[in-house]
């Protein structure tokens, strides 16, 4: 378990991290969000111990980061934002002096690296010069060297970032078949992916927690969630008869594609009493949809609103 | 310590996997015959010693230890590396030796690749080998002094090229504290024990005394001291600024 309370950091009068406390539990995957500058690279740096918190506290599986940072280290993984690492050595000699670090040697060392390299698909360019890689090869070099001591806790800043959409798939997959007993916590700017992997979102914005829940708590905030939209192959009379149904918060027509969207009023639904009317009504329907929320709506709304 | 050692072989691998090591050993080579030979008239004052060799290094170090010392730690605070390397189960001093020992390593072998020197001079005639080998271990310790001075540096800036101006700087300093222009400026009006402790402040008094063939053990320490100093040192910068 991770437990950090009244986490704070200030680069001189900037606040970066204001008084942020939360925990994470074994199984759980937490996504990071934030606009940039929101202060989860900074969260991350303290977790992993390379920034000491202003004030406030970092326990990794019992022990306190401040009092013993190098078995807390020796329990996690990292990558770092941007994934750094020695352009001028191979993918196979990096991996061997992470792996020798961590504490590996001789057949163990390269029975790990043969399984990291299947896992993140680097046989290819195992003996390349790391600074030659493009920049999708570099992150799961990143990845490799964070994942190659099986660590219990995983922590990756944008793990995901200049992948294509196949290897951001299997990244993802990866997470979710690394998270079942683990704890990971990502960071990404990607919403889709909270929905994608994540059971957890926490969206900061200057610092601080402006929302703590899963996902689906999440695409909840939305003024979209559980609305209907419908599109009619005619022109009828609809509207006055959508808006005096029960449950219904507005109904908003969109002229350009015809997109009719009915928002139900909060915490309830609208789903059945739209489709009894449009079927005692019997109007033709070309699209039909419930939605589930929006995700980047909510961030906006959470993010510059200033909290929901 | 086993941090220190997997820290080492890394460095010493990426000096020789880049053209850095092959450089610096052939310019190292290059100019410490140039000037033995050529400025130092080895030839000519037809003595049986190295002591046109030896009078150049400090000179030598002088500009190209702070070359191998300003990549120590401001490269791997550029590229971000240093976040990768300060999160591993590796605590800092660990990193700073290791980093250190695999500079002086690699300065001693570009130093031992002068042998061809010392087998000349054992062929014209007959030196006090005992002076030679006191003269190299001096050279080699006086470069740990330069290599420590730059590993600070270099922890407190994010440019290799400030990291070698400042490091060059400052050894300079560290090498003229002993000599007589310097030493003048002190003598008119500063008590004797400032004078003496500014000479004792310098790596060349150190290095001469060495190199005389008498190893005292005051001038081995005041480079261990040093070396030791400046290494603490760089531990403090890197706790401080490490991610900045």
């Amino acid at each position: 378990m991770i437990q950090i309370s009244n986490l704070t950091r200030t680069f001189g009068s900037f606040i970066a991290v204001n008084d942020v406390s939360f925990e994470v539990k074994p199984g759980e995957v937490l996504g990071f969000l934030g606009p940039n500058g929101a202060g989860k690279s900074t969260t991350m740096k303290m977790i992993t111990g390379f920034l000491t918190p202003s004030s406030g506290n970092v326990s990794v599986l019992g022990v306190d980061l401040d009092l013993d940072p190098l078995s807390a280290q020796k329990q996690m993984g990292y990558l770092p934002e941007g994934a750094p690492s020695y352009g001028d050595m191979t993918v196979l000699s990096f991996l061997k002096f992470i792996g020798g670090v961590r504490g590996f040697s001789g057949d163990e060392l390269s029975e790990r690296i043969d399984n990291v390299v299947v896992k993140v698909s680097l046989k290819d360019v195992l003996n390349q010069r790391i600074e030659t890689l493009s920049k999708g090869f570099k992150r799961r070099v990143g990845i490799a060297q964070a994942i190659i001591h099986d660590p219990q806790i995983l922590i990756l800043d944008e793990p995901t970032d200049g992948l294509d959409p196949n290897q951001k798939h299997q990244v993802r997959e990866l997470i979710r078949t690394l998270a079942k007993d683990k704890i990971v916590i990502i960071s990404t700017h990607i919403l889709e992916e909270v929905s994608a992997v994540c059971s957890r979102a926490l969206i900061l914005s200057s610092g601080s927690v402006v929302f703590d829940g899963s996902p689906d708590e999440l695409a909840a905030k939305s003024k979209f969630h559980n609305a209907v939209s419908v599109k009619f192959t005619h022109e009828y009379d609809v509207m006055k008869k959508l808006e005096s149904l029960a449950n219904v918060f507005r109904v908003e027509s969109d002229a350009l594609s015809g997109l009719i969207t009915i928002y139900p009023e909060t915490g309830k639904t609208v789903l059945k009493q739209v489709n009894e009317l449009i079927h005692s009504q019997d109007w033709d329907v070309e699209e039909f949809h419930v939605e589930k929320g929006r995700l980047d709506d909510v961030f906006r709304q959470v993010t510059i609103g200033g909290g929901a | 310590m086993s941090g220190t050692n997997l820290i080492m072989k890394r460095e010493l691998g990426s000096y020789f996997s880049t053209p850095l090591a092959y450089v610096f050993i052939v310019i190292f080579l290059m100019m410490s015959g140039v000037s033995t030979f050529y400025i130092g008239r080895f030839f000519e004052r037809g003595q049986a010693d190295l002591i046109s060799f030896f009078n150049f290094i400090p000179w030598l170090y002088l500009i190209l230890v702070p070359a191998i010392a300003m990549g120590l730690w401001s490269e791997e605070r550029k590229s971000g590396t240093i976040e990768l390397l300060m999160t591993l189960p590796i605590t800092v001093v660990e990193a700073v030796l290791g980093k250190f020992l695999a500079a002086w390593i690699f300065i001693g072998v570009a130093l031992i690749l002068t042998f061809p020197v010392w087998i000349t001079v054992n062929y014209l005639g007959e030196p006090d080998n005992g002076v030679i080998l006191a003269s190299y271990i001096g050279s080699w310790l006086m470069a740990g002094g330069f290599l420590a001075i730059g590993s600070c540096i270099s922890a407190t800036t994010k440019s290799q090229v400030v990291a070698f101006i400042l490091t060059l700087v400052v050894c300079f300093v560290f090498v003229a504290a002993g000599f007589s222009m310097v030493q003048d400026v002190f003598t008119e009006w500063a008590p004797l024990w400032l004078v003496d402790g500014v000479a004792s402040l310098s790596f060349i008094t150190h290095f001469d005394a060495i190199s005389r063939g008498v190893i005292d053990l005051r001038d081995l320490l005041y480079f261990l001291i040093m070396i030791l100093c400046w290494l603490a040192a760089t531990t403090i910068v890197i706790n401080i600024k490490k991610a900045d």
